[in-house]
């Protein structure tokens, strides 16, 4: 791995590092394809691949009939012939025609066909709400993908940890859900909707190396340390979870997950060791959400370290509304009230 | 042994493989001709007996059925022969629906809403399709198919209402604007995930054949949305049940920025898909009311006779971008919808009334004015139950309603839990 520090960089936001990251990756590897719909000439609804197209050619960076099982199935025999797709799937409310191509073919490629075949494929996709989206424009679905054995499942909070994590996704010969953030492409949010927007200028970690480097997969970052409390986070979360624990003036220890699979469970087991109690953030619905399983590996393994209850806030168990979006959102009152909660003896 | 498969033949100037990727005529700045578009005369395609067998008129899923020709009369064996007042009736309902779009649009860029869809070009797909089926006949529609609540006389309020999320949208500011459900006016709820409606209207026609009921069902989705497996799902049930069922494919050219040359719209064309399920195919000007009325009558006359489905390709074109959310300069030349030669629908039916001597430029300004007046009234009242304001308007306690005709005990400690959060807020929301 290249050291970063020493690297040239530039301010980015998301959108623009995880161009980076593809753009990297398409320069050094000729196996990297991008494709999906609208990706190609328009560079996405989002504009994550602008400017590839022209770069690299319609062979290597194109539109696709709007099919997301035809894309995800397209790319398990790109991956089959050697090459190392990066299919796009407009939004990951539109990742459910796909899940056969996902669950029955590229995450049991690898063990039906005893390592004969593999499908190196990482799927990219928008995932989350607060943009007034809608209930097809808002889900975060991790949780589905989790479930399945056989996918990795990546969440970036920052323009810094998207491409590097995207970077190590790509060349990782597993196939990667990678789900974006889309209410932080811009910026980093807080929770409070009504507040102005930030974006990535004015935060350290939207200052990217233009060049290639990878965080490992598998590996939570400390985002905040402290002694109070654990919190396991990711995605827009972080952000808002971090907001909440500053205002409210508590030392707690905020562990940005990044990898949901493979989980980097060490991290997690000796900070609630440490604190003796912890809080699981995330948007997405509760029930078998990603959190029940994070509350079952912390009780397993922390049980006798426990000074309260595990604390989990989400999303509610609905659709996403439309209207009332901020009812929904886990946003800062629902955290500081578990919050409460979970401090109240210590 | 195996390693040596190539013909000898073939093997001197065998160049490499190359992959195709399909690529639109036009680009941002290129001059638009659209000479290459083939267009028969209006009149001229065949129109078979409705009892006919669909594997004897396959010609016509690569024809184009139109009725008004470019004097403005209505031609050849699809003629509707409409009353001067059902004509009117439809230019009326076409002309309302670019109103309510024009406004709504603007409304979104207000800041009243969050999106918007217009269907401009397209008016006449939706219009005379409602004008041609029964009121009661069923509605799978995508979300551009506000022309059939407009047509079928349905409350702009209400439709505003939606848009807004307002206190008065029946459908409680769950759903995204214009993703419309209007069971009453037989319009079936819009999904905002593509091609869905297609199998279920599959299913609503094979329930009613089942019932021996005599409703009909019909579904439209877009170009860009027939390369989703529910389409080919939808194709191969309706053909293996003869379901009593109307496939619209509104081919509007474009799906966001993807032409349709990536729906595989440069080898064939849609109506053709018809063709390989054995259903019957009809390729249509979609911007030739008289001709999508005729379509749809005939394709309705089928399927109330248990002659099963047909499938109509709408050949159209998407006048302005696909929604609120994109500016279609940055992927398509900004000459392609004034070059269309298909030309405008509303000014083609128009054109039609005025070379019958029903109307007149006169009273087409006066009735441009007065549906400004109408729509404008309707945002009006609609406005009055509040816009879009970060959900302020919607009652709280409608979030949990409706996710399950009883509410479980879960759903019930988190509707507890979020209205603690209200009294912690500090910050009332509306209630109910
Ligand atoms: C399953 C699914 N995939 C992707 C999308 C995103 N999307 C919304 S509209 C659209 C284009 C549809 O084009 P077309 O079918 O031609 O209909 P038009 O918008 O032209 O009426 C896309 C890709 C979606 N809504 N659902
Ligand atoms: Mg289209």
């Amino acid at each position: 791995m290249s050291d970063p520090e020493s690297e040239p960089s530039t301010r980015m936001n998301m959108i623009q590092a995880i161009n980076s990251a593809m753009d990297v990756m398409m320069g050094r590897d000729p196996d990297v394809i991008v494709m999906g719909e609208d990706v190609g000439y328009f560079g996405g609804v989002f504009r994550a691949t602008a400017g590839l197209q022209s770069k690299y050619g319609k062979t290597r960076v194109f539109d696709t009939p709007i099919s997301e099982c035809g894309i995800i199935g397209v790319a398990v025999g790109m991956g089959a012939y050697g090459l190392r797709p990066v299919p796009e799937i407009q939004f990951a409310d539109y990742i459910y025609p796909a899940l056969d191509q996902l669950v029955s073919e590229a995450a049991r490629l690898r063990y039906r066909s005893a390592g004969e075949f593999t499908a190196p494929i990482t799927v990219r996709s928008p995932f989350g709400g607060g943009i007034f989206g809608g209930q097809t424009h808002s889900q975060s679905p991790e949780g589905i993908f989790t479930h399945i054995s056989g996918v990795k499942t990546v969440i970036p909070s920052t323009p810094y940890d998207a491409k590097g994590l995207l970077i190590a996704a790509i060349e990782d010969n597993d196939p990667t859900i990678f789900f974006e953030p889309k209410r932080i492409y811009n910026g980093p949010f807080d929770g409070h909707w009504d507040k102005p927007t930030q974006n990535w200028s004015q935060h350290p970690a939207g200052e990217v190396p233009t060049g290639y480097y990878k965080i490992e997969l598998g590996k939570a970052k400390v985002v905040r340390p402290g002694e109070a409390l654990t919190v396991l986070v990711y995605g827009t979360m972080v952000h808002v979870a971090l907001a909440v624990m500053e205002e409210a003036g508590v030392d707690a220890e905020v562990i940005d997950l990044r990898t949901l699979v493979p989980l980097d469970i060490e991290t997690i087991e000796a900070s609630v060791k440490k604190t003796g109690r912890c809080m699981i953030v995330h948007e997405a619905t509760r029930t078998s959400g990603f959190g029940a399983e994070l509350s079952a590996l912390v009780q397993e393994r922390c049980f006798y370290h426990l000074e309260a209850p595990i604390e989990r806030v989400t999303g509610f168990d609905t659709p996403y509304p439309h209207s009332l979006e901020w009812a929904y959102f886990p946003g800062p009152v629902r955290i500081g009230e578990a919050l409460k909660k979970i401090m109240k003896d210590a | 042994m195996a390693t040596d498969r190539v013909p000898d033949h073939l093997k001197p100037n065998l160049a490499p493989l190359s992959l195709y990727v399909p690529e639109p005529k036009f680009r941002p700045g290129d001059a638009v001709d659209f000479t290459q578009v083939p267009i028969p005369p209006a009149g001229q395609a065949r129109r078979p007996d409705p009892a006919d067998a669909a594997d004897s008129f396959i010609d016509l899923a690569f024809d184009l059925v139109r009725v008004l020709d470019d004097e403005g009369q209505a031609v050849g064996p699809w003629n509707p022969r409409l009353s001067p007042d059902t004509l009117r009736a439809m230019l009326r309902s076409m002309a309302l629906v670019r109103a309510f779009d024009e406004r709504m649009f603007r409304a979104q860029r207000q800041g009243k809403t969050s999106f918007y869809m217009k269907c401009t070009g397209e008016e006449a797909v939706s219009v005379a399709a409602a004008h041609a089926l029964d009121y009661e006949d069923m509605c799978f529609p995508s979300y551009r198919q506000q022309g059939l609540l407009i047509a079928r006389g349905w409350s702009m309020v209400d439709m505003m209402n939606q848009i807004y999320s307002n206190t008065a949208d029946r459908l409680q500011g769950k759903q995204l604007p214009i993703m419309y459900s209007v069971k009453e006016a037989g319009f079936f709820s819009i999904s905002g995930n593509l091609t869905t409606q297609y199998p279920q209207a599959v299913g609503w026609a094979m329930a009613s054949a089942a019932k021996g009921d005599t409703r009909i069902a019909a579904t439209w989705c877009g170009d860009g949305s027939t390369a989703e497996g529910d389409f080919h799902s939808a194709c191969t049930f309706a053909s293996v049940y003869r379901a009593p069922v109307i496939f619209n494919v509104v081919n509007n050219q474009w799906a966001i920025s993807s032409f349709s040359g990536f729906a595989g719209a440069e080898s064939t064309t849609f109506a053709a898909r018809a063709v390989g399920y054995g259903i019957a195919g009809l390729r249509v000007d979609g911007n030739d009311a008289l001709a999508v009325y005729a379509a749809t009558l005939w394709a309705a006359e089928r399927a109330r006779t248990n002659q099963g489905p047909t499938l109509i390709e709408h050949f159209t074109y998407r006048a302005e971008g696909h929604s609120t959310s994109d500016d279609p300069g940055q992927y398509r030349s900004a000459g392609e919808p004034t070059a269309w030669p298909l030309g405008d629908p509303i000014k083609r039916l128009k054109d039609h009334l005025v070379a019958l001597g029903e109307w007149d430029d006169e009273r087409h300004a006066a009735q441009d004015k007065e549906l400004a007046e109408q729509v404008k009234a309707a945002q009006k009242q609609a406005e009055t139950n509040g816009v879009l304001g970060h959900g302020l308007h919607q009652p709280l306690d409608t979030l949990f309603d409706g996710v399950f005709e009883e509410m479980p005990w879960h759903l019930r400690e988190q509707q507890a839990q979020m209205i603690a959060e209200e009294t912690a807020s500090g910050r009332p929301w509306a209630r109910k």
